[in-house]
């Protein structure tokens, strides 16, 4: 068995022994540890896109909405038909909520080829802004649907979300992202960000492997948007703004562009600061801004961007026996 | 016909404060091609020095609005200078996604920091400006979007003589051409950027000071929603391109104002959104902008 699919298996099943005994850890801790595992997912996700392709996405927050407004759809309107008034045994609800998650993740992966097929002609900031337009446009949608609850959002979504599922997705997140990335075919991502005009030349599909990436991160953001959905238990359209793309960009930045580890990390920072400085109130957010410019002008490629290649090369170069 | 014509007016107004926003966005952009995030809290502050300076003035006089007017404009020009020198320069070196991060930053900074100084609750602007409504065959002006066309108009002018006809504008245009080159004929380009900042600053604050005239109430997060349309205006028009700015922003107004009057009214910022994308597919450098073909 290949080693990152072991680690995989393994990170799985962690989650699974973590959720089974969730009752005995504080309800505090468990948001939190929630809340960081579906930012992990959404950064990491989009580190594909803004990181290893280099194409800077503003859109994120709107493929979550997509995500989070089809599941919440499935398992409201579908899920009482399906398990009946009883609500159905837990095996039952899991899969239900699998579906849903399913679902939304496709319906966000759609609305990724959507995005990505016009907006390949754009680069850099306009398709930045073209991005962000799309996202903003998903919301003012969602803001007229009725059915959806239009404005006021959709209410009283079943709390299916656990420790299992967001840490078992955003295991799944981090394999999809690292193997493709690795894979002989993924090489081409970063071959896009390095050069277009030289990865062209060679005969890579750059267009193809724009979309491709669009369309894989849209379809994680979709399922981190079904997991905040049944995490939250309501959703309105104003929750997935522009604010919310952005919190996920400066994720992918503060970790260093295209470094996964670095990234992760950050996601989990960026989730705890706001808790921890919760004691400081009023002066919260400017702190929080305060560190981000802080962090930029001392760290600038990104906080947790230590050169790991240059590190494990030196490592493996030291101990070589002299031969003969 | 009367009320296509009373859109046009309210959608010339509405451009016009887009207008003086996107200029700030767009020099910034030709300078330094960085998306200055920050701006939009540039023309909250803008909006509040307006609103100190209004109440310790007498009201309703065309003098004492101008001095408010003025006041905003030299306090966001040292503003925007202090930014740029204490934030931005240090990172001038750097990759530009660091910058746009620092905006970001920036922006959240004197978002919450407006929030815990002023107070997040939403004021009442003064009425500076002597306020009356003029019916004219049927079309209402009120003196407020009079004022803001002018005025906004006599800035426009002002800076397209600025760009265009002084040694520090022919200066501006040398670095947004090319720094470096810029750099070699002996141009400083720590005083140009700090100068472009100013100005797109002292823009702005006129823009929040004319905005606040108009939806007679300011709050720390005033900016975000004009600001990120004045955005939209400046990408639209081509962005480091002047005119295009004054242009995407006038189309923009006009567009969101006919929408709002029409029974899609609810997807007013989503049309408005779709208009730029629409026009981008076919422009993709927008209205004015040249397209510029990479080279090997």
């Amino acid at each position: 068995m290949p080693k990152p699919l072991i680690v995989l298996v393994v990170a799985v099943m962690a989650a699974f022994a973590v959720s089974h005994y969730a009752d005995r850890i504080d309800p505090y801790y468990l948001d939190v540890m929630t809340g960081v595992g579906i930012n992990v997912i959404l950064a990491v996700s989009l580190n594909l896109v803004n990181g290893y392709t280099g194409q800077f996405s503003l859109g994120h927050a709107g493929f979550m909405s997509v995500g989070a407004y089809l599941s919440a759809a499935v398992t409201l309107l579908l899920g009482p038909r399906l398990l009946g008034d009883a609500g159905g045994t837990a095996v039952q609800q899991g899969l239900l909520f699998l579906a849903a998650l399913l679902v939304g993740g496709l319906g966000a992966a759609v609305a990724g080829l959507g995005v990505g097929i016009p907006s390949l002609r754009l680069k850099g900031d306009y398709l930045a802004l073209v991005t962000l337009g799309f996202g903003e446009i998903i919301r003012v949608v969602f803001q007229n649907i009725e059915a959806l609850g239009g404005a006021l959002g959709l209410n009283g979504i079943p709390n299916y979300t656990t420790v299992f599922w967001v840490y078992g997705f955003a295991a799944l997140t981090v394999f999809t992202v690292v193997c493709l990335v690795h894979s002989t075919y993924g090489r081409g991502f970063i071959a896009t960000h390095d050069d277009e005009v030289a990865a062209e030349a060679v005969g890579l599909n750059t267009t193809r492997y724009k979309i491709v990436a669009f369309v894989v991160g849209a379809f994680f953001a979709g399922v981190a948007g079904g997991l905040y959905g049944h995490f939250k238990l309501t959703i309105t359209p104003t929750g997935f703004d522009l604010t919310k793309s952005i919190e996920i960009v400066v994720m992918v930045i503060l970790g260093g562009m295209g470094n996964t580890p670095g990234v992760i990390m950050a996601a989990i920072l960026l989730t705890i600061l706001p808790e921890v400085l919760r004691s400081v109130e009023q002066y919260r957010m400017i702190l929080y801004a305060f560190l981000l410019i802080l962090l930029m002008l001392l760290r600038p490629n990104g906080l947790f961007n230590f050169n790991y290649a240059a590190f494990l090369s030196r490592l493996r170069r030291r101990p070589q026996p002299a031969r003969r | 016909m009367t009320e296509f014509l009373q859109q046009l007016l309210n959608g010339l107004s509405l451009g016009a404060i887009y207008a003086l926003i996107a200029l700030g966005y767009t020099m910034v952009y030709g300078v330094l091609r960085f998306i200055n995030f920050a701006h939009s809290d540039v023309f909250m502050v803008g909006a509040f020095i307006g609103y100190f300076a209004g109440r310790h003035l007498p009201q309703g006089s065309v003098t004492s609005g101008l001095m408010a007017l003025a006041c905003a404009m030299a306090g966001c020009a040292v503003l925007g200078i202090a930014i740029e020198r204490l934030v931005y320069r240090p990172l001038r070196a750097g990759p530009t996604l660091n910058v746009l991060i620092t905006a970001i930053g920036m922006s959240l900074f004197l978002e919450y920091t407006g929030q815990l100084v002023f107070g997040a609750t939403p004021r009442a602007f003064p009425p500076i400006f002597p306020t009356r409504v003029i019916a004219l065959h049927g079309l209402i002006v009120s003196t407020n979007q009079v004022i803001v066309i002018v005025v906004a108009f006599v800035l426009m002018v002002a800076l397209e003589f600025t760009v265009h006809r002084t040694k520090i504008g022919t200066a501006m245009r040398a670095v947004a051409l090319n720094p470096k080159a810029a750099q070699l004929v002996g141009i400083n380009i720590d005083v140009v950027i700090s100068f472009t900042f100013g100005l797109g600053s002292a823009l702005a604050a006129a823009g929040g000071v004319l905005y606040a005239l108009n939806y007679p109430s300011i709050d720390p997060l005033m900016g975000v929603v004009p600001g990120l349309k004045a955005f939209v205006a400046a990408v639209l028009g081509g962005v480091g391109n002047i005119p295009g700015a004054a242009l995407g922003a006038l189309i923009l107004g006009m567009v969101e104002t006919f929408v709002d009057g029409s029974r899609w009214s609810t997807y007013k910022d989503a049309i408005a959104f779709a208009t730029l994308i629409g026009i981008l597919l076919f422009r993709p450098a927008g209205l004015l902008g040249r397209f510029t073909a990479e080279k090997v």
